[in-house]
């Protein structure tokens, strides 16, 4: 089985993101893979182990994005690719489908295409969807569990009513979920793999394609409204007190 | 304008939003709701709803293509009918299907969506969407130049337009597209139809609620007296229960009660979060919160932070009383 796992590069969770003179900046703190993409690998390199073949990370990104990359092959995966090209700036979501959609038609011969169900950053969870549409191929999104047999593939879907169980042939474009399980760490022999490692950036005529138009547009940049959260420390001599008094709290709250 | 609104339901059960999605749309002009599915009856019930909450057209595609929603017919169907009848703006409720849905047919559109949106302003004829990014660290406007725009809504973000019985409108068949790529062998409900995303009052348990040594009892069943303990104030205030990351992974609970960074976002009127610490990964999925409160041994907890009232204590103690407490003070 040849699985290609998209990545993304974000900005750590913990990092205090803020706009700031119509950019977004998060000081020094680390860029990280995708917390969401470190799922897909997970679940890329189970089925690597429990069907044999390979895992291609693959990430649309600046130069340094070279290094969520690495996080994936430390963490398993036999190789990796870095699409970057100054045309893709601006890049909505449909524009990064369909270059990752070249970008896995030119690594060629995929059973399957892996993403997290959003990134931290856009937060908007349409790529996986989209890469799927273009390249014709089914979507299984939100999935939880995965079994591949005779060239299908079958997933349990976690969606608001429960879980959905839903089967398609292969090739397929598939998003995975928490429950797939842990992301492993990186090993120390996958560390070194890593470290070693080249890897090969192709530009958009690599790939044949052209810089895709964006469609949607940011135009401004804001902080949300600081919150006056002064918190209110409810005390008292037993718990039967301090609930009543907390009671009497969310009553005048008039939120129920 | 002319609004298509997307009602999204499973089995008949309409995700609630998709009322509110109506609401928007009257805002601008016309709502057109479609309702997909297979069963002249679930249609039907559904359709009717969507006059109630204020439709003026209904478009109903009734196929057994289209009996188990299924991304590609689905999408497909939907940009059929987008692409004859030409509206400006399609809505739909943010869920996990609709996501797929509307990606999908905005490929297809050669259009774009803006998800999340928390706030609509016309500006000329252009469609102005404020939207979380960064886990709403940061908040953006955004446009989209293609037609027809593509936008979703979360649960609670607006108005639930009130439902006036009996109110029809102009109701109309579309066909379906049959172009299925997936076959659906199954489906299991959750345990509890518990829809967070939904919930005006929230009661949620992290991993203090397993903690608790007095009780004498293990790991496993310390957190499962102590999420009945949450149960019960919720089912009291007529609210849902969430959980932590911690308290999920610990296998207290299940994954649908998840709130955060990997699981729900969620915008309650009232969130009681107890034994909860407040990593930052909880703390993105319920800050946005109307009450916050906080009940937590550690006094030097984040969760404090954020929390307009916090209790120092057991929670173990605290939670009981204050079920009793409301229960009094309600009248119930």
């Amino acid at each position: 089985m040849k699985i290609i796992a998209c990545i993304k590069q974000v900005p750590d969770s913990e990092a205090k993101v803020r706009a700031e003179d119509g950019k977004v900046t998060w000081g020094d703190a680390p860029l990280v893979i995708n917390p969401f993409d470190e799922y897909a690998v997970e679940g890329a390199l189970q089925q690597k182990e429990a069907q044999g073949g390979t895992v291609t990370a693959l990430c649309i990104g600046p130069e340094s994005a070279k290094d969520a990359l690495k996080h994936a092959l430390a963490m398993g995966a036999d190789d990796a690719v870095l699409v970057s090209d100054a045309a893709l700036a601006a890049l909505d979501t449909v524009g990064a489908a369909r270059v990752l959609a070249a970008a896995i038609n030119k690594i060629g011969g995929a059973d399957m295409v892996v993403f997290g169900r959003q990134t931290l950053d856009n937060g908007a969870g349409l790529t996986p969807a989209q890469t799927a549409r273009v390249l014709g191929w089914p979507m299984l999104g939100l999935a939880g569990s995965i079994k591949v047999e005779a060239g299908s593939v079958t997933v349990d879907r976690i969606i608001e009513e429960g879980r959905q169980t839903v089967s398609a042939k292969l090739p397929a474009v598939l998003s995975l979920v928490q429950s797939i399980g842990e992301p492993r760490y990186p090993s120390f022999m996958g560390i070194r793999k890593a470290s070693k490692a080249t890897i090969p950036v192709w530009s958009l005529a690599d790939i044949n394609a052209s810089a895709p138009a964006p469609v949607v547009t940011r135009i401004e940049l804001m902080n949300p409204p600081v919150q006056e959260r002064e918190v209110e420390m409810i005390t008292g001599e037993s718990a039967a007190e301090i609930a009543d008094k907390l009671a009497d709290k969310i009553l005048a709250e008039k939120v129920l | 304008m002319k609004t298509f609104v997307y009602i999204d339901h499973f089995k008949g059960e309409v995700q609630p939003a998709s009322w509110e999605a109506i609401g928007v749309a009257k805002s601008f002009g016309t709502a057109v709701a479609l309702v997909f599915g297979e069963g002249a009856d679930e249609i039907a019930s559904v359709a009717n709803a969507a006059f109630e909450y204020g439709a003026d057209e209904v478009i109903v595609v009734d196929d057994a293509a289209l009996t188990d929603y299924r991304a590609e017919p689905y999408a497909s169907t939907l940009s059929a009918l987008a692409s004859s009848a030409t509206p400006d703006l399609i809505l739909f409720p943010t869920t996990a299907r609709t996501r797929e849905l509307a990606a999908m047919s905005a490929v297809d559109l050669s259009t774009g969506v803006l998800t999340d949106v928390a706030k609509f302003e016309q500006d000329g004829d252009k469609l102005v969407a404020t939207r979380p990014i960064y886990e709403g660290k940061v908040l953006e406007k955004t446009v989209c130049s293609g037609k027809p725009i593509m936008a979703t809504i979360p649960a609670r973000a607006f108005p639930k337009p009130e439902r006036v019985s009996g109110k029809t409108g102009t109701l109309t068949k579309g066909a379906a597209k049959t172009d299925a790529l997936t076959t659906v062998i199954g489906y299991s409900a959750s345990e509890s139809a518990v829809n967070i995303g939904d919930a005006a009052v929230i009661v949620s348990g992290g991993r203090g609620v397993s903690n608790n040594p007095s009780l004498g009892l293990d790991e496993a069943a310390t957190a499962k007296k102590g999420f009945e303990m949450l149960g019960e104030l919720a089912t009291l205030l007529g609210g849902a229960v969430g959980a932590s990351r911690a308290a999920v992974d610990g296998g207290y609970i299940t994954y649908a009660h998840q709130v955060g960074q990997t699981g729900k976002v969620v915008t309650p009127d009232l969130y009681i979060a107890c034994g909860i610490s407040g990593a930052i990964q909880h703390l993105v999925g319920m800050r946005n919160a109307k009450v916050i409160v906080a009940i937590n041994k550690d006094a030097d907890a984040p969760v404090f932070k954020q929390a307009r009232y916090g209790v120092v204590g057991d929670l173990f103690q605290i939670v009981p009383a204050l079920t009793e407490s409301l229960r009094k003070k309600l009248g119930k």
